[in-house]
């Protein structure tokens, strides 16, 4: 121990300068990472210039004279919503071609293909905890994509502009619903968007759900994949959205000890391990309760020994009385 | 030695009568709800959290009338305790429901029209009617409206507190209504005490 000291105490300034060298290679690398971020965001700004607001203006090269005019909105990319999003360290043309480079953008670029999630995030080790195969194979045998045409793609639900992930993640719970159930909101409670994609009325979500006791409480505490779509062990978040009549309508598949909720809402949690002891279903009461799920172990069987001394209590009384009666 | 006095007006006999069926809903819909099996529910589980919620409502209400008339009425008299000699009453009443209750020894504190409970009697319905139902109706609400009462007031937190408290004092509610209902069978006869809820009369031994 002391010769190693010793050792040690010898090359402290070999390791001090090693120190040194390793920390001014991470601040480096940071450094060039964060350029490359400004790098990109500047160059983003030639496009959102146009694209990050409803109108744009350019000078029209015959008149000679400023035309504005309004974005189609399908176009428009909220500067805010990407700046936080999964992609905003990406460059635009990462993903478009080059050639929108030019104004007007040149006529052909209305038949590029757009990337899929899986065209990058498959077959990629980094992205292999998050199991995109496996989404994919769900989502194909969902209604989303069974009753739908090529079109309904992820980007229908999880637009590469704004998409943020946040079931990996230490956000409440709430926050975590309140964004997910926007996603299906966004075109189950949007008459227009929802007859684009379909000739079917669209049913009223509050009068479907009527038979829902505490409607309200619901909405704001469980996503609506909860009952909508089946879970999957292997993945973190179900995309199997199933026909109607196929959603869960029995309060017990999660008002239980064996609470589907622990499969899906709360899966991360789960697997993160944050527990208390003697609660079923712990993990739950981090931020909500839910009747018939979180009943506590010790509770329970302190409740039914207290039950039997109870009505042994009253037989033995009981018996008494009969035996002793005035006869 | 027998006699009939009148100690429960109508009022009482109806907010009693009523009391003891909404009780009953609330411990059955309750502990269904607590237990709660996919595979074998007792009462499927949305059915009992509405009986539970109404019956939880209709108690309240029930509640205010008992509390407005015990304090208009002279009801209110025999829930005063008098603390003096308090414990050495509840060890005689005590020791007469264990021992002398066998030996048909006559019961230390007879009814009477100016004490219709007899000491342990009177300390227990104290403790259920001013402490017991009180915080079980509280909590009740609490857990009706968590959004507003809850996460307003406590943060959030105060919601699995707040439960563990309605579960617990309902199992005390619960374990006071099967002694309650038992000891009803101590009285003149078997149903007299029985008799005695739809009468009004109170039958002596």
């Amino acid at each position: 121990m002391t010769l190693l000291f010793k050792r040690w105490t010898r090359n402290v300034p070999v390791s001090f300068m090693l120190l040194i060298f390793i920390v001014m290679t991470m601040s480096l690398n940071i450094k060039a990472q964060n350029n490359k971020k400004a790098e990109n965001a500047a160059f983003n700004e030639k496009c959102l210039k146009c694209h990050g607001q409803s109108k744009y203006r350019y000078i029209n090269p015959e008149s000679g004279s400023e035309v504005t005019k309004r974005m189609y909105i399908e176009t428009i990319i909220p500067r805010d919503l990407f700046a936080e999003s999964n992609h905003k360290n990406f460059k635009c043309t990462d993903c478009h071609s080059e050639d929108y480079d030019t104004f007007p953008h040149p006529g052909h670029l209305r038949m590029e293909s757009k990337y899929a999630c899986i065209d990058c995030h498959g077959g990629d080790e980094a992205y292999a905890k998050f199991k995109f195969e496996e989404i994919e194979t769900e989502f194909q045998s969902s209604v989303h994509s069974t009753k739908h045409s090529d079109d309904f793609n992820c980007w229908m639900c999880h637009n590469p502009h704004t998409y943020k992930i946040n079931a990996r993640s230490d956000e409440k719970i709430k926050d975590i619903v309140a964004y997910d159930n926007a996603i299906c909101l966004n075109c189950h409670a949007d008459i227009t968007k929802y007859q684009m994609l379909t000739d079917k009325v669209n049913p009223n979500i509050l009068k479907k759900h009527e038979w829902l006791p505490n409607q309200a409480l619901h909405f704001k505490n469980v996503r609506c994949i909860e009952c909508h779509a089946r879970t999957n062990d292997s993945i973190l978040v179900a995309h199997n959205i199933q026909p109607k009549s196929k959603a869960v309508r029995r309060c017990v598949e999660c008002h239980s000890t064996n609470s589907i909720l622990m499969a899906s809402l709360y899966k991360y949690k789960v697997q993160e391990g944050r527990s208390k002891t003697g609660f079923y279903n712990g993990v739950i009461m981090n931020e909500g309760y839910v009747i018939g799920a979180n009943r506590n172990y010790y509770l329970g069987i302190l409740s039914l020994v207290m039950f039997g001394f109870v009505a042994l209590g009253i037989s033995i009384h009981a018996a008494l009385r009969i035996i002793k009666r005035k006869k | 030695m027998s006699g009939k006095i009148y100690l429960y007006p109508m009022w009482i006999r109806l907010w009693h009568a009523l009391n003891a069926i909404l009780i009953l809903l609330l411990i059955i819909s309750g502990v269904s709800m607590q237990y709660t099996n996919p595979a074998n529910p007792f009462i499927r589980f949305d059915i009992a959290v509405t009986m539970h919620n109404i019956s939880g409502m209709v108690l309240t209400a029930n509640y205010m009338i008992f509390l407005f008339g015990t304090f208009i009425t002279p009801n209110g008299k025999y829930y005063k305790v008098t603390l003096k000699g308090l414990f050495a009453r509840l060890i005689k009443q005590f020791t007469y429901y264990t021992f002398g209750i066998f030996k048909h020894e006559k019961p230390p504190f007879p009814v009477t029209k100016e004490s219709k409970f007899n000491p342990l009697q009177q300390f227990t319905y104290v403790i259920a009617m001013f402490m017991l139902v009180p915080i079980v109706i509280i909590t009740g609400w609490a857990l009706l409206y968590p959004e507003v009462v809850l996460t307003k007031f406590l943060s959030g937190s105060g919601l699995r507190v707040n439960d563990f408290i309605h579960v617990i004092i309902g199992f005390f509610v619960s374990f006071f209504m099967l002694v309650h209902i038992y000891f009803c069978t101590i009285g003149a006869t078997f149903v007299s005490n029985f008799k005695s809820m739809i009468t009004g009369f109170h039958e002596s031994h």
